[in-house]
């Protein structure tokens, strides 16, 4: 069963890991994978994200199909892996492994 | 060379002469003797921000509110129009009143009647008292006289105040004063979609809020939220604020917003993330349509405007931006070295996903750059602690530092020769 609409096929490979529903989610996904699989994810989803976004935007956000949501969720993570990979070069912001910043509230999908 | 002009004074510091050009000493953010007077002269005593209206938007919605300064919880409470708070303690025998799975954990909820998990016992919306399981066995016992202890709260804005004083010295309205009372008409109201972060950090309250009151900092520890060929140049470049105000206790900065209109600058200089957004370190780019702001978003008249930083003495801030959008920081102490830092990005409802999106960029970079603060307030309060320097230069860039530190010591001194009435 595929989890994104066809014509993202080709992102189909990520979403397993990378379609999810929270920022807590998201970012422990970000935490605990490698730059490399990062760079990869970060690659493939650039080219096509404008598209992607214009896909998610055909739908009214409190009724959108699920294989919509699961893009979206897959845009999501690509924001969130962008600041490893585009600015880091490693998991989370230079000097603070110390500390955490937890989201407790945000809208959904 | 200053890039704004300064005021005829000279600096913004010398424009507020009470303030002196000093050193600063940080004992009042290592001793633990200080913040017990603090916590009895400033956290008993203030108007203190503790949620928005949305949160609580029909009769029986509450939330409960730890707040470890004054030793205390509350619960908030709509009835009707009306915003209720009482300290959250039964007046049977003492139980916390309203708390989920865990008593030290902040909840939320909806209610007819507030009923004690100990021995039953219920209140009303408006805190009286209205049943007691097994009255007879009591000892004549009028319910009247046990009502929820009510604790002052009024609304400003959307924002709900509470103040701990049995006979607060000023309404709230007066104690928030002119500068703060201009954003009265801002639409916070509508701006609903809320991303809410939350962290305990291991710094004095007052040491995390300075780096939220100061940009001096930012291009150093947030240089990196830029591409890397910016960075040396950003660096170099340095931070000045074209406007600062200080009222009483209260501070405001305003940025420029030639610093923030990324939209403009070649896309070579933008992080391609960003450009696949629309979206970034200071919002989305595509401005939402507020109608026109008050006047008072931007007393200082700069243009182009970029955002407007207002902090409400004594532990919150509101940050409204030129696209559209707002944020706010509280600090909420927990000792004399700990806090609890809470922060909220809020925005018009998104219309689409492509505009979740860009409000999803702008809450995580939030959150990258409120890590690097966050560590490094750890950093600094070690540094002080370590008590090996007891003097410390503030330049003009740090003027509301200035004047909040000598605003907690002033609230301090009077409460301790007068605390009956402390006033902004
Ligand atoms: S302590 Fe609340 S009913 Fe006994
Ligand atoms: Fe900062």
């Amino acid at each position: 069963m595929a989890l994104l609409p066809s014509d993202f096929a080709d992102f189909e490979q990520f979403a397993a890991r990378w379609s999810l529903a929270t920022e807590r989610e998201r970012w422990a996904e970000r935490m605990s994978s490698s730059i490399d699989d990062m760079q990869a994810f970060y690659d493939a989803i650039i080219p096509e994200v404008g598209e992607a976004i214009a896909y998610c935007d055909k739908f009214p956000l409190d009724d959108m199909p699920e294989d919509a949501v699961n893009l979206l969720r897959l845009i999501y993570s690509f924001v969130m892996v962008s600041f490893a990979v585009e600015l880091w070069r490693q998991q989370s912001p230079p000097d603070t492994l110390g500390t955490q910043f937890e989201r407790i509230s945000e809208p959904l999908p | 060379m200053a890039r704004y002009p300064k005021p005829a004074a000279g600096s913004w510091t010398e424009h507020y002469p009470q303030l002196g050009t000093g050193p600063l000493s940080y004992e009042d953010s290592i001793s633990p003797e200080w913040y017990q007077h603090e916590r009895e002269a400033i956290f008993k005593r203030a108007w203190l921000q503790v949620g928005r209206l949305e949160q609580i938007p029909r009769t029986g919605r509450y939330f409960t509110k730890d707040i470890a300064a004054a030793n205390t919880s509350i619960v908030v409470v709509r009835d009707g129009d009306d915003v209720r708070a009482f300290h959250n303690v039964c007046r049977h025998r003492g139980n916390k009143l309203v708390w989920q799975d865990f008593p030290n954990e902040d909840t939320s909820g909806t209610v007819r009647q507030f009923t004690c998990k100990y021995h039953g016992w219920r209140y009303g919306l408006d805190g009286a008292c209205v049943f007691a399981q097994q009255e007879g066995e009591f000892f004549n016992l009028d319910k009247a006289d046990y009502g929820l202890v009510p604790v002052h709260c009024e609304v400003f804005a959307g924002f709900i105040f509470v103040n701990f004083s049995e006979q607060p010295a000023q309404s709230l309205r007066e104690f928030l004063g002119p500068m703060l009372l201009g954003v009265e008409d801002y639409p916070f109201g509508q701006m609903t979609d809320r991303y809410a972060f939350r962290v305990e950090c291991r710094s004095n309250w007052k040491v995390f809020s300075d780096a939220f009151m100061e940009f001096y900092h930012a291009p150093v520890v947030h240089v990196g939220q830029h591409p890397s060929q910016l960075r040396a140049a950003i660096t170099q470049m340095g931070y000045e604020a074209p406007h600062y105000q200080v009222e009483g206790p209260h501070g405001l900065v305003t940025t420029a917003g030639s610093l923030h209109r990324v939209w403009d600058m070649p896309k070579e200089n933008v992080k391609p993330a960003d450009l696949a957004t629309r979206s970034g370190l200071f919002g989305p780019w595509d401005k939402s349509d507020l109608g026109e702001l008050p006047p008072g978003i931007n007393p200082g008249k700069i243009d182009p405007w970029g955002l407007s930083s207002f902090q409400f003495f004594p532990n919150f801030a509101i940050l409204i931006w030129e696209a559209g959008w707002y944020n706010t920081h509280q600090f909420w102490p927990t000792s004399h070295n700990t806090l609890v830092f809470e922060g909220n990005v809020y925005s018009l409802p998104a219309e689409s996903a492509s505009e979740r999106v860009g409000r999803e960029m702008a809450a995580v970079s939030f959150k990258e750059y409120s890590l690097q603060d966050a560590n490094t307030l750890e950093a600094t309060q070690l540094g002080l602690e370590s008590g090996v320097i007891d003097q410390f230069p503030l330049n003009d860039q740090e003027v509301l530092v200035r004047n909040f530190h000598k605003a907690t010591a002033d609230w301090v001194h009077e409460y301790q020769r007068e605390p009956a009435g402390v006033r902004a």
